[in-house]
Parts: structure tokens; sequence; C-alpha cells
């Protein structure tokens, strides 16, 4: 669907995108990760031909963007990250005009897209009295409009409240089922909630690309296991989990108040919950919490990036 | 397709003229514009001295007056854009740089010519107190027209020359402001250039088409300067990615 080949972005002597390629498939959602400043932006602009690169070529299905940017450009809908759009319109007169741009007629799809993007509330009020949920929405709206085939986002989900993100999340779940996504973001969770496949970027070059589980499994996979219990002080509960088979390091976790906590780190294919619960059960602690994480693309997206912005 | 490079021309027309009416600006360069045509018009002229009404010292006043009128109008155009990060929206939408300059250009055209509406005042004030010369009073309109398509056509190059405004705004007066006073300036000049310098002013051929005579070389001159500006502006656009 989208193929890149050699991309290159120079502002003067800064490269802010350093030789990049990859290809995106139909109907995946791809997360673009990088620490700020990596040039997570610059790629997308260049995939939305808002800027021309100084070298290299952008495909997107049968067309070259430099050769034929208004087919590409009608096939991509695209959110930058602050949501620049016009704070003196209404929200019905502004999605209305990107409708009338893009060549659509009726009004049956601008009912459509207010609902799904919730947004059906807000339509006579100024783009510019919005809270910044509703602007993101408007936003969204603005890049589904036309029902795109690729839908490309700059951190969707910056400034927004815990709700807000799960809410935005979702839409793009929804969306990714039929259409290819790309998204950008520097929140590792994020990668990890909504991406199939993550393209790391840091300082201009592509550090990785994958599939996020397969990642997670090619690289040195880890995991953390958090205990909470009372009983013993947290020296001891440390000495006795430490010498449990497969525990490589342990360090004080947070626990309310009257519990201890200790973090156990793990390789990612030992299981030493049994043995802990049975070790529990053996001192009469009072187990309250245990709870396995994985922290590999954490580790990952660190040993990457390390430096990455200074 | 040719239909589609229209319609999205006029889309983007329509909403700049959708914009220009529902903010403030646009209504204070309207008031100023008024009282300051109104000045002339009635203060200056001999109106009060000698009880008679005519056009022409509001015609002649007309070029100054609108070298700043048409800047203050036209300077959010595109300098707005950049500012707020809008225009990475607009130019990812399907829109080539000629829809967006042409829509914004007669946008701001469109309505630097409704300002002249409320000034057929005059005219009603000059028929009903003196007697009224048609010629001259539809060439002067005629000629205002141009010249408000030319100035736009100028606010529309400065406009998107800068991010800020201010810079926008000043940018576009200075130009316009040189092409209205060239005219008076031609004194310093030996003679043989005195015609070429003329020639290149606005006033020189907003004059000739206000005096009831059209000319093709005057209306030529005004849709070269339109020409030369709309150009320019599609060269700084297309040019943006190397810019930032």
């Amino acid at each position: 669907m989208i193929s890149v080949s050699n991309l290159t972005k120079k502002y003067g002597d800064f490269t802010a995108v350093n030789n990049i390629s990859f290809t995106i498939r139909k109907g995946e959602i791809t997360g673009l990760l990088g620490p700020n400043g990596a040039g997570k932006t610059t790629t997308l602009r260049m995939l939305t031909g808002y800027l021309a690169p100084t070298s290299g070529t952008v495909n997107v299905g049968d067309y070259r963007i430099d050769e034929q940017p208004l087919e590409v450009k009608r096939v991509i809908g695209y959110l930058p990250e602050s949501v620049p759009i016009y704070g003196d319109m209404l929200v019905f007169d502004y999605l209305k005009f990107v409708h009338d741009l893009r060549e659509m007629e009726g009004d049956g799809r601008l009912r459509e897209i207010a609902a799904l993007c919730g947004i059906g509330e807000i339509m006579h009020k100024s783009v510019g009295e919005l809270s910044k949920g509703y602007r993101q929405r408007v936003g969204l709206a603005h890049a589904l409009i036309h029902d795109p085939e690729i839908l490309i986002l700059d951190e969707p989900t910056s400034g927004l409240d815990p709700n807000q993100i799960v809410e935005i999340r979702n839409i793009i779940k929804e969306i990714g089922k039929k259409k290819t996504v790309i998204l950008s973001t520097h929140i590792l969770p994020e990668v990890e909630a909504t991406c199939e496949r993550v393209i790391i970027i840091n300082k201009g070059d592509i550090v990785q690309d994958g599939r996020v589980g397969q990642m997670m499994s090619s690289f040195g996979n880890e995991s953390v296991i958090s205990v909470s219990v009372t009983g013993p002080a947290y020296e001891e509960l440390a000495s006795v989990l430490g010498a449990v088979a497969g525990v490589k390091s342990v360090k004080r976790g947070d626990a309310p108040a009257g519990q201890v906590a200790a973090e156990l780190r793990v390789p990612g294919d030992a299981e030493v919950r049994p043995e802990i619960f049975r070790l529990c059960v053996q001192k009469g602690w009072v187990l309250y919490e245990m709870k396995k994480e994985s922290f590999a693309l954490e580790n990952i997206f660190r040993e990457l990036t390390l430096g990455g912005v200074q | 397709m040719k239909k589609g490079f229209f319609r999205k021309m006029l889309v983007i027309m329509n909403k700049e003229l959708l914009v220009y009416f529902t903010t403030p600006i646009a209504y204070i360069v309207f008031s100023v514009f008024l009282l300051s045509t109104g000045f002339y018009f009635f203060i200056l002229s001999p109106f009060f001295f000698f009880g008679q009404a005519e056009m022409r010292e509001f015609f002649h006043a007309l070029p100054a007056i609108f070298s700043i009128a048409v800047p203050a109008v036209t300077m959010r155009l595109f300098s707005e854009e950049k500012h707020t990060g809008s225009m990475e929206i607009l130019m990812t939408l399907p829109v080539t740089n000629w829809d967006v300059i042409m829509g914004k250009f007669l946008a701001a055209t469109a309505f630097t010519s409704v300002m002249l509406i409320p000034t057929f005042v005059y005219v009603l004030t000059v028929v009903l107190v003196g007697s009224l010369d048609p010629g001259p009073v539809v060439g002067g309109y005629l000629g205002a027209v141009f010249l408000a398509a030319a100035f736009s056509a100028v606010g529309v190059l400065s406009s998107s020359i800068s991010r800020n405004q201010i810079v926008v705004f000043i940018i576009g007066v200075a130009i316009c402001i040189t092409l209205t006073l060239i005219d008076y300036f031609l004194f310093f000049l030996p003679v043989k250039l005195v015609n070429f310098f003329q020639h290149l002013g606005v006033n020189y051929h907003f004059r000739n088409i206000a005096r009831g005579i059209i000319d093709s070389r005057d209306i030529i001159y005004f849709l070269s300067v339109i020409a030369l500006a709309v150009m320019g502006t599609e060269k700084i656009l297309s040019n943006r990615s190397t810019a930032q």
C-alpha cells in the first residue's frame, strides 16, 4: 500500500530523516515510535505530501507522491499533531469545507461522521472554543470524512485525559480493522495497545522494524513480577524471593501502608509464580497481590534510542 | 477534471469570505475605509464650500486609501495559516497551489469590491445635489475593481512571505504605496524616463479608466500586476519544503 525508499530530508546541514525505507501493507496498524525529535513528524509530512523530500521516493498505492500528489492526497486522511484546524469557523462549516474540497456530495456522510466521532452535539460551536478532547475528535472527523484507505495520525493522543485516550485508541483500532493506519507516538504503551507493527526511529534512522510480538520475543525479553505481602520485613522478603530459581534481581516496590512489596526481574520464559505462592504459604505470609508485566518493548526502546534526546 | 479545479477554488473562496464576514477585522477595515472615503468626499471636496458634489476627489484618493485598506484585508490570508499550522491541513487536502491561491485572491477581491458598495451613497448625493456625468463614475468604479484586484494580488503575495501578520501588512502597504506614489515623484527623473515610470504606477492607469476611457493597455497593466503577484505567490508556496 505504501512504500518508502531511501527517503531523506535535510534542513540545511541538519538531517531530520536519513535514508529510510519501509513498506506498509494494506490493513496494518503501524506505530512510528521514537523519542521527541527523532524525525517522526518529518517522515509523516513527507508521506502526506506536505513536505517534499530531499531525496528518495514515496509510493502510495499505484501513485508516486511527487508525480500525482492529488491522487495520493485523495486516499489519505491525515491529522497533524497539534490539530491545526480553523479556529474562526463553526465545526459544521469546517467539516463541510473539508467535505466539499474532497468533492463529496450530499450531507449524509457529515451526519455519519459526526455520530462516529461523537461530535453531533457541538456541530454549531466555534472550533476555537472547543476543549482539547473535542478538538481532537473534530480533527479525527476531518481525517476520516472521506472514508480514506490510509489514515495517518501524528501523536493522536497527546494532551488528552486518560478516558479520552482510551476512546481515541478504540476508534483507531476499530478503523484499523479495515484500513491502513500509521500513527506516530513516543508513548510505549500506546504502541503495545494499538499497533501490530512498530517502526522505531531515532535521529532520523530506522533502528528497528517488526511485529510487536516478534520484537518482544527476539529481544532480551524480561518480565517484572511484583509481589506485595504482609508478614515479613522487606529484607526478609527480598532474601527469600531472591533465592528462587530464575529470579535475576529484586528491588523494593511501592506498597500501601502495612504491606511490603518487591519487584522481581525474571527472564520471559521463566515461571516463578507457583514457587512464590508456595513460599508465602510455607512462611505464613498473606499474599495481597502478584502480577507479571512484560517490559520488553520498553527495554528495546531504551536500548535503541538511548541518548536520542539531548 | 477542469470542473473540479474551479469547484475547489470556489470552495476555498467561499470559506475565506465566510471567515471575513464572521470576524471583526473585516468590519474594522470596512468602517475605516468608509470614514476615510467619506472624509474625502464631503470634507476635502467643494461639497460644503460651494454646495457642489462630485466624485472626483473620492476617486482621486482611492488608490492611496486602498493601499492601506487592501493589505489590511489580505494580510491574514496565508500568514495566519502558516502561524497556526493550518497550512498543513489545507495542503494535505486534495488541492493544488493554484486552487488555494486563486480562491484566496478572489475572496479578497470580492471583499474589497463589496467595500465599494456603500460608496454608491456618494453617487446618489451627486445625483441629488449636482449633475452626474455617468461616464467617469462607471469608469471610476470599474477602475476601482481592477485596483482592488491588483492590490489584493499584491496582498496575497506579501501574505505568503511571512507568518507574522504585521510584517506582511507593512510589506503589502509598502508595495501598494510605491505603486500609487510613483506618479508624484516623476519630477525627480530625467524626462526620458518619466514615461516609463509613469506607466509602472497604478495611478496613471487608474485615472485613465476613471476618466471613462477604457483602453486595453490599462486593463493589461492591471492584469499583469495580478499575474505577476499570483505567480510569485505560487513560487513561494511550492518552495515551502525548503524554506522551513
